[in-house]
């Protein structure tokens, strides 16, 4: 047994997902990242929400946290601050994450508070069948868009940079390696990190846009794959039909919002209450 | 069930002058409350107010979701953190919440939610009493489950049934709803409370099995299965899916009858346990008013007055709403003439006291449609169309 499948719980096998589904290689570099970084298990939690990318916390040997659609982040945020010196993990869609739970993703960032996203963008929404969502490229057929998407999708790393995120990155199934080593490095970020993945969904995606098999839909994302050197390049209008990969914010020197709150917030009021007290017996006094 | 005494440092100890909204707060911060997730919504507002001022003294956690499906949201969280939770809302925020309520229930989540309640539907009455969110309390959130829900009367039992509704959860597993109103909320009133070691609690119901051997959902002999926290190596899943014991989907229907009965049983199994009902000069009488919450201290008065007129007449206050107490009002439908049943809504729990009857004796509900208490008089001219 490789040190990373100590991570994995094997019992819950087989995945709910397709065969060729990018979910599988995003659960391994997962796994390797907590394995090389020596996280222990018992210091981990994984929250997500509903959808294909939610049953993936299901297959951690952690402790594991399937919830409701869209609200992984504020579930975490509870752990997080209950439990502040754990690793929490969140795994969410594009779906889960941008369109029901858009509103938890901004304020989570904006808070940076220390969990660890990874957002997989699909561009679809998988476990429903293939509705659109709000990062389906434009034009594309979705079971619900089947003249074609008009809406133009989310420009994530700029929403989150908007949002005062601390932490951004993007990489993609095809990159397996470099795939690892961002989340390592998000995971060994202190505030909130977010590593967006895109991964193919053949199925409920690719089918529809002429891309039906798994290495059709890898071709059509390395195509997409560019450095943040050559996506400069390219013309503002053609920018949104990229996907530059790498780190865009890494910001160290923001706090971490349960450090703040457990060294300001609470040692100042018992520093007053002790004062108050003190003060209150002088009286009695 | 382990019975614990209150921690001192969230007590207040002493006699206190204070509203339904602040004496919520101070009943869970003496039943050990210490995570707070909420997000403003009038008449509630000054109970998350106070937390955010109280919690930090005692280490707790106060937070400002964005929303309140990230408030019920964290506090689950926060739960799988070990910690014991409470959030407060009204109507528009306890809509929200509906679904969360449901994985609550699913995951078997001891946590307390007050509902101020206020005039609705949909913004309705936001400074304004109301009684409202009773069946939604019980039926809100899609499927099959029960919970319980305690309606205080005063900011006194604010304080004292916030308590109870922790032990409630703790002990069954289950969210608990304080189902109080803008009234009682808004209300300044004289609270005692008691020093620590007055006040029982009921332990978490924590595994300290071995690490491996842990199973989320297995029973114990009481019918409710144990809780750990993460980070303690226990190493468990949980999910609002259908589930065997491993806390694992299983998605069928032998599966689902197992988990379904499960969770409506540990409640309808323990109700005479978890019922409590106040009575007032029910002996002699032969009309019955049923009330809860702000309304029974107006049908003190009503009653007065009817007994004044030698009308035989009794009260019985429901404290628990939920589980609704079947049982003795079936026994009294037997006996009695006619139960009266005022609340500030246009008819819910006077359908549970319709079903309880079985027909046996009349049930005439006096509608109210919020933004203030009855009228004494009306609830006195009911009662004397009752007697005749
Ligand atoms: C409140 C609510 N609305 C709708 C659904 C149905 N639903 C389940 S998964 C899903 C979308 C999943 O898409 P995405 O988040 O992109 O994840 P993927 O399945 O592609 O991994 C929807 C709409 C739900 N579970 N809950």
């Amino acid at each position: 047994m490789r040190d990373y499948e100590r991570y994995i719980r094997y019992r819950t096998f087989p995945t709910p997902w397709c065969p060729g589904c990018g979910d599988g290689i995003i659960l391994k570099a997962i796994a390797m990242a907590f394995s090389e970084l020596k996280i222990q298990p018992q210091d981990i939690v994984v929250v997500a929400g509903i959808g294909c990318s939610g049953r993936l916390p299901t297959f951690f040997n952690t402790n594991t946290l399937h919830t409701t659609h869209g609200r992984a982040l504020t579930f975490a945020t509870g752990i997080k601050l209950a439990k502040p010196d754990k690793t929490v993990v969140v795994i969410s869609g594009d779906g889960d994450a941008l369109a029901i739970g858009g509103n938890h993703l901004i304020h989570a960032a904006r808070r940076n508070i220390g969990i660890k996203m990874i957002l997989i963008n699909n561009g679809i929404y998988g476990m429903t069948g293939g509705q659109v969502s709000p990062l389906t490229p434009q034009k594309f057929i979705t079971e619900t868009t089947p003249y074609g998407n008009i809406e133009p999708k989310f420009d994530t790393v700029n929403l989150l940079k908007a949002s005062k995120a601390s932490f951004v990155a993007r990489e993609t199934v095809n990159r397996p390696i470099p795939l690892k080593q961002v989340i390592k490095k998000s995971f060994q970020h202190k505030g909130f990190s977010v590593v967006e993945v895109i991964s193919n969904c053949h199925i409920n995606l690719g089918r529809k846009n002429n891309m039906k098999d798994p290495i059709a839909m890898s071709r059509w994302i390395a195509d997409k794959t560019v450095t943040q050197a050559q996506f400069e390049k390219i013309p503002v209008q053609e920018q949104n039909t990229k996907y530059p990969v790498g780190i865009f914010v890494e910001d160290k020197e923001r706090l971490e919002y349960t450090e703040l709150y457990y060294k300001h917030i609470v040692p100042t009021t018992q520093a007053e209450t002790i004062k108050a007290n003190s003060t209150a017996k002088r009286q009695k006094k | 069930m382990k019975k614990l005494k209150a921690d001192p440092k969230g007590v207040l100890t002493g006699a206190h002058y204070l509203d339904g909204d602040y004496a919520l707060a101070e009943g869970a911060l003496a039943a050990g409350c210490r995570f707070f997730a909420g997000y403003p919504i009038t008449p509630s507002t000054e109970t998350a107010e106070r937390f955010s001022e109280r919690i930090p003294k005692v280490g707790g956690v106060f937070i400002q979701m964005e929303d309140e499906l990230a408030s019920i949201a964290a506090l689950i969280g926060a739960v799988w953190g070990g910690q014991k939770v409470m959030t407060v809302t009204s109507g528009p925020g306890f809509s929200l919440m509906m679904e969360n309520i449901g994985l609550a229930c699913m995951q078997e989540i001891p946590l307390v939610i007050a509902n101020v309640q206020r005039g609705g539907p949909s913004t309705g009455l936001p400074t304004l009493t109301g009684q409202q969110d009773m069946m939604q309390a019980r039926w809100g959130s899609h499927g099959d489950y029960e919970i319980i829900a305690l309606s205080p009367d005063s900011p006194q039992e604010c304080f004292d049934l916030t308590i109870e509704a922790f032990n409630l959860s703790e002990t069954y597993r289950v969210p608990v709803f304080v189902m109080t109103d803008e009234c009682v909320g808004h209300m300044h009133e004289k609270v005692v409370i008691p020093p620590a070691d007055k006040i029982e609690l009921v332990e978490r119901k924590w595994y300290k099995g071995p690490k491996d051997e842990y199973k989320p959902y297995k029973l114990d002999k009481d019918g409710i299965p144990f809780l750990v926290k993460a980070g303690d190596g226990y190493h468990f899943h949980t999910t609002g899916l259908t589930r065997d014991e491993l806390g694992y989907p299983v998605i069928n229907s032998d599966c689902q009858d197992v988990v379904v009965r499960h969770l409506v049983e540990k409640i309808r199994g323990n109700a005479d346990k978890i019922i409590k009902i106040e009575e007032d000069q029910i002996e002699d009488a032969d009309i019955v008013v049923i009330s809860y919450g702000i309304t029974s201290r107006v049908a003190i008065r009503a009653v007065q007055m009817a007994r004044k007129a030698g009308l035989k007449v009794g009260t019985l206050r429901l404290i628990t709403v939920w589980p609704f107490p079947e049982k003795r009002i079936n026994e009294l439908a037997k006996k009695i003439k006619a139960f009266v049943v005022p609340e500030i809504n246009y008819g819910q729990m006077v359908l549970e006291v319709e079903r309880c009857s079985q027909g046996q004796t009349r049930v005439i509900g006096i509608p109210h449609c919020g933004g203030w208490v009855h009228d004494p008089d009306d609830i006195f001219k009911t009662i004397q169309e009752a007697a005749k």
